[in-house]
């Protein structure tokens, strides 16, 4: 098997421009989503993911128009999501040029929206984000061991503002179970913070479904790419302020990935 | 020249339009009852499922025979390529059976759809693998696989828990289980050398 793992720059959009973020607030920019897609592709990126970060709590629709400009030059998988309701919104934006469609706070709402992109448009197509946050009670059904005590994963929506009291292990065994073909797991906590990918909810994730798993939040360094996809069994890992301000460029990370013996395409 | 894509209603052609620009073609994106018959290349793209892609050709399939009785190039992608057969393990439908052998889902212990960037080893070399290097990256999604009955078809194999055919061709006749259009460089010289077999 030689299924190689994914390096996947992420643009977080807001009204058309790249943002990036800290802990999924205090929003700075970090350039054009057109010429950073472009970029990326050249420098052998193995997938884009697009999100519209505030469509959902502004309530509107995703910005259409750049996904298409960004589509457009792009010859690897793309994703998109943000504001994504239902079957409409998904049709437009693989209209626009997407691959997949990102779904998260319509999904938590109505799960049954999971189900029914995937008999529309198949399971590869159909990405199921999960914001998720720490927390460190006994309100979770799966307790995980961490050194930095017992805690859960909970469940965040509208571009995390809105915490939904679901424990986020749970969550993702249910859209596996709906059909979804991919998980898009973000640490709320390592979000912006280059610390590394919060290793604990990866790997959870990773061993309680059968589809792929990409880890998002906290990528600062090579090795944290290293630790996602040995000690978080991830099979993608997602990553943006490292590539946006060019602190590890794309092959870079790949370069060190391949030394270690990791399945990468060069 | 003339290069057709087929739309059966179904999913996003925008990027197989646009690297199809990339390589040098000015592709129509055609229904089947808009489909001409002196066309010089037809694509079929990989999006849907077995039933429903020939829920839309349908009784139009004559349409396609000629054309590939006439010479016309066809690159069928992904599911595109699986209609070549007459059967697939995926539904119900009779597909085009210009190749023989069937459409079969992956068994093995593996993650299905086998979805993400695995390598081609080169089988026989033939033009549309022209200045493509063995062992190079391609992007799959998919969970059936070409199993033809003739061996002298396959120009690529792919390993993902068993060993599968990944490219096909015969005659004017081109498959692709992965998808050109995703496949960043190696998917770009695929798609050249496509125009340029039309061109021939």
């Amino acid at each position: 098997m030689t299924l190689a793992k994914r390096i996947v720059p992420c643009l977080d959009v807001d009204h058309g421009r790249v943002v990036k973020g800290i802990n999924f607030v205090n929003l700075r920019s970090a350039g054009d989503p057109v010429e950073l897609a472009q970029r990326y592709c050249e420098a052998r990126a193995d997938e884009l993911v697009f999100l519209d970060i505030t469509a959902s709590p502004e309530k509107r629709k995703i910005l259409e128009r750049v996904v298409r400009d960004v589509a457009t030059n792009l010859d690897i998988p793309f994703t998109v999501g943000g504001g994504i309701r239902g079957e409409d919104d998904a049709r437009s934006v693989l209209c626009s040029g997407a691959d997949k469609v990102s779904v998260n706070t319509a999904a938590v709402e109505e799960p049954r929206v999971v189900s029914r992109l995937v008999e529309i448009f198949g399971s590869q197509c159909v990405v199921v984000a999960i914001d998720a946050k720490r927390r460190y009670d006994s309100g979770g059904s799966v307790i995980v061991k961490t050194a930095e005590g017992d805690c859960w994963f909970e469940v965040y929506t509208y571009g995390g503002r809105k915490a939904t009291g679901m424990d986020a292990v749970i969550w993702a065994q249910k859209v596996a179970k709906l059909g979804a073909g991919e998980l898009l797991v973000t640490s709320m906590d390592r979000d912006g913070t280059e610390k590394g990918y919060d290793l604990e909810l990866t790997l959870t994730i990773s061993e309680k479904v059968n589809i792929p798993v990409i880890a998002s939040g906290g990528a600062g360094k090579p090795e944290h790419f290293y630790d996602a996809f040995t000690i978080g069994k991830a099979d993608a890992a997602l990553a943006a302020s490292v590539f946006h301000y060019d602190k590890f460029p794309v092959p870079l990370i790949k370069k060190h990935l391949i030394e270690r013996g990791i399945e990468i395409r060069p | 020249m003339d290069i057709a894509i087929l739309d059966y209603g179904v999913g996003n052609l925008f990027s197989l339009k646009c690297a199809l620009q990339r390589a040098g073609a000015e592709p129509r994106i055609v229904t089947i009852e808009e489909l001409g018959d002196e066309i010089d290349g037809l694509i079929l793209p990989g999006v849907g499922s077995f039933t429903a892609a020939l829920r839309k050709i349908g009784a139009s399939k004559t349409k396609i025979f000629d054309l590939i009785d006439s010479g016309t190039v066809v690159l069928g992608i992904c599911l595109g390529m699986q209609i070549f057969f007459k059967e697939s393990e995926e539904g119900r439908g009779e597909g085009l059976g210009v190749m023989p052998g069937r459409v079969v889902k992956f068994r093995e212990d593996v993650k299905i759809p086998h979805m993400g960037w695995n390598n081609l080893k080169i089988v026989k070399y033939n033009e549309l693998i022209e200045g493509l290097a063995d062992e190079s990256y391609v992007y799959f999604v998919h969970s059936y696989y070409p199993s033809p009955s003739r061996r002298d078809f396959i120009v690529t194999e792919t390993d993902y828990g068993v060993t599968f055919p990944s490219m096909l061709a015969h005659e004017n006749l081109y498959g692709t289980q992965f998808h050109p259009e995703k496949s960043g460089e190696a998917g770009r010289i695929i798609l050249e050398n496509f125009v340029k077999i039309i061109k021939r």
